[in-house]
């Protein structure tokens, strides 16, 4: 089975750019508006938040973001109501990424067959631990072609490294936690040593890296490290300030390309 | 599901049957599988338990009193014991899980302590526990706790702890609790989050009912010397998170002829949509890194509790209650705001005890038992009212039935 995530990859493996928005923020309808302007700037990938009222692995911008979509009413049925025209929108990898009580409650099947129907290619759930995936979650992911891809840090050990490597499908999320990241140009020399090991692993799957990325500097900064890197409250900043989208994803998102 | 024997301790999985596991974000993997490893190690070890069982006896006072309380026998017409948790150090039994922790976290070689708390007790413990070891100390709070608990937030600062104002969501002691875990995953590597309660991902649930299963273990011992046996016929307790229930439940779990009684806050009733009991109106899904029944929509959002309490204003409940209910080895009762600052006045002006709110909620749900007059009843007083005593004031200035 294909999945876009993989195709993607093939096609390219350097400066991978994913974008992260919340579902129903700034308004409820919003959601496809934002994924076609992203389109329209040839984005990588896609990443949709699910709205979440305790969203343990997120920072206060995307908190925030997620208390103002709950106040829109957005529940995730309703994301699948707006994702139904997702693929006449992009045709770009889309992941949707959230917490697993939320999937647990919607059903963990349904969820995974929706995700199908919609055109969804890949999952994030910070929360789902890998055994767990294992025994429960994998078999629909599998029958679904759903790619699960798990986090890692850079103090994960490189057993577990290869542990998760082994189970995950698409690419691996590069977590550099705001005690890591560096706000200046360059990558703290620590950090960049950790990476390089990580590196050395020889992984079967891409990493792209996570948190803390907040415009060209960073970006370009992760790029040279891993395969791409995931831009998330920086975007939700512009776009909760934003009052025309088209102008302002646009001159975003060629600061960061160019 | 019907209870056997033998069954009620979590298994090597981190399960209390379908509850409890570990749902934590991979950054806390290391974290959580270091205590994981260890925890029963350490606890077991020689030096663990001389020192701990050192400063429970000299620091804290323990054993804390097993108190026949006569006037409160008299009015509900059966025996009934108080075990005085109230007299620990510090105010309450969370002091018996704090030490055990610092001291777990001082064999893991952490130097940097983080604990959320409700009604401050926990955190009051911790910075007495981090004062104690010269430990840094921060300590995550609602910003509405923070308001109504304020003796406890001005005892914090003079241990030495950093108190945080938490203002997400509801302000209260589940925004504390996520914050807390937020602080952990960016300090994974030098800091040991001290839980205060049977909740949050495993081994936590059982880690802090090993440290307050003391309560029980007393229990046992004194009610010997007392009526010439061990199991009393009730034991009952208030349940937030269920940390204090959880230790005075512990060594009767097995005995099958002790019926236990967890008792949640009702806040302003049932079904006024301003609760905080859990067990009643709650559903099993996954709050705070573990299985459990938590409040929540349909949609899976977690709710915002409501109880006077501060202790007790809490959406979900530890796994291991979420099983006793399931299971029906425990019974889980529930009891309004009103009916807890009745029993406020009620207990202090019987036997001259002023209980924390928390406490007041197991002492309510007193009048909601058929008691035989042959009964033995133990209830566990969690806590002191000192901290409560604004509200206390308050109340009493707007209600007349002071007397």
């Amino acid at each position: 089975m294909q999945n876009r995530i993989d195709n993607l990859f093939k096609q390219k493996n350097k400066n991978i750019l994913s974008i992260f928005l919340t579902a129903g923020y700034p308004k409820h309808d919003d959601t496809l508006a934002i994924i076609k302007q992203l389109d329209a700037c040839k984005v990588d990938l896609i990443e949709i938040g699910i709205p979440y009222s305790d969203p343990l692995a997120d920072g206060p911008i995307i908190q925030q973001s997620s208390q103002v979509a709950l106040e829109n009413g957005v529940t995730l049925k309703n994301i699948f109501e707006q994702l139904k025209n997702l693929r006449s929108v992009t045709q770009m990898p889309v992941l949707l990424m959230g917490y697993i009580n939320t999937v647990l409650q919607f059903g963990i099947e349904t969820f995974y067959q929706k995700c199908n129907e919609v055109g969804i290619d890949g999952l994030i759930l910070p929360d789902l631990p890998l055994e767990e995936y294992n025994s429960v979650h994998k078999v629909y992911a599998q029958k679904y072609n759903i790619h699960v891809v798990f986090l890692i840090s850079p103090n994960t050990s490189a057993q577990r490294i290869k542990v998760i490597d082994e189970q995950s499908k698409g690419f691996i999320y590069l977590v550099s936690s705001n005690s890591t990241t560096g706000s200046g140009k360059e990558l703290p020399t620590t950090l960049v040593q950790k990476v390089e090991d990580i590196k050395n692993l020889h992984l079967k799957n891409p990493l792209l890296m996570g948190f803390g990325i907040k415009g060209k500097p960073e970006f370009d900064a992760a790029c040279k490290l891993v395969n791409g890197a995931i831009i998330g409250s920086s975007f939700i900043t512009l776009v909760g300030h934003s009052t025309n989208f088209e102008k302002d994803i646009s001159q975003f998102i060629s600061t960061i390309k160019n | 599901m019907t209870a056997t024997k033998n069954q009620f301790n979590v298994n090597e999985f981190g399960y209390y049957g379908q509850f409890g596991g570990a749902y934590i974000p991979e950054i806390l993997f290391n974290n959580v599988e270091e205590l994981k490893n260890n925890y029963l190690t350490i606890m077991n070890s020689q030096s663990f338990k001389t020192e701990f069982d050192d400063l429970l006896k000299n620091y804290v006072g323990r054993p804390t009193p097993l108190y026949l309380a006569k006037n409160l026998s008299k009015q509900f017409n059966t025996t009934i014991y108080l075990k005085r948790e109230d007299l620990n150090h510090t105010g309450a039994h969370k002091i018996n899980n704090a030490i055990g922790q610092i001291l777990l976290a001082n064999r893991l070689g952490k130097k940097r302590i983080i604990a959320e708390t409700g009604a401050g007790q926990h955190g009051v413990a911790t910075a007495t526990v981090c004062a104690l070891m010269g430990l840094e100390c921060i300590v995550y709070m609602g910003q509405a706790d923070i308001e109504r608990q304020a003796p406890n937030v001005a005892r914090m600062k003079m241990l030495g702890a950093k108190v945080v104002s938490v203002t997400s969501g509801t302000k209260t002691l589940k925004d504390a609790t996520n914050e807390a875990i937020r602080d952990w995953i960016n300090h994974a590597e030098d800091t040991h989050y001290i839980i205060g309660s049977v909740v949050g991902p495993h081994p936590y649930p059982d880690m802090v009912a090993r440290f307050q299963s003391v309560i029980s273990a007393e229990i046992k011992t004194q009610l010997l010397s007392c009526v010439g046996k061990q199991n009393p016929d009730y034991v009952i307790a208030c349940v937030g998170g269920g940390s204090n229930a959880a230790g005075a439940f512990y060594h009767f779990l097995n005995d099958l002829e002790v019926q236990l009684i967890g008792v949640e806050a009702s806040g302003k009733g049932i079904h006024s949509g301003h609760t905080a009991a859990t067990l009643t109106v709650g559903t099993p899904g996954i709050i705070h890194g573990s299985k459990t029944y938590l409040m929540q929509t349909n949609d899976g959002q977690i709710t915002e509790p409501y109880s006077i309490s501060a202790g007790l204003d809490y959406p979900g409940v530890g796994p291991v209650h979420a099983y006793l209910f399931e299971t029906k080895r425990a019974n889980y009762l529930s009891v309004t705001d009103d009916e807890a600052m009745h029993a406020v006045i009620n207990l202090t002006q019987k036997e001259g005890i002023i209980p924390a709110l928390e406490s007041a909620h197991a002492l309510a749900a007193l009048s909601q038992i058929n008691f035989k007059p042959s009964d033995t009843v133990v209830l566990n007083l969690s806590g002191r009212g000192d901290k409560d005593l604004t509200t206390y004031i308050n109340y009493l200035d707007t209600h007349t039935h002071a007397k």
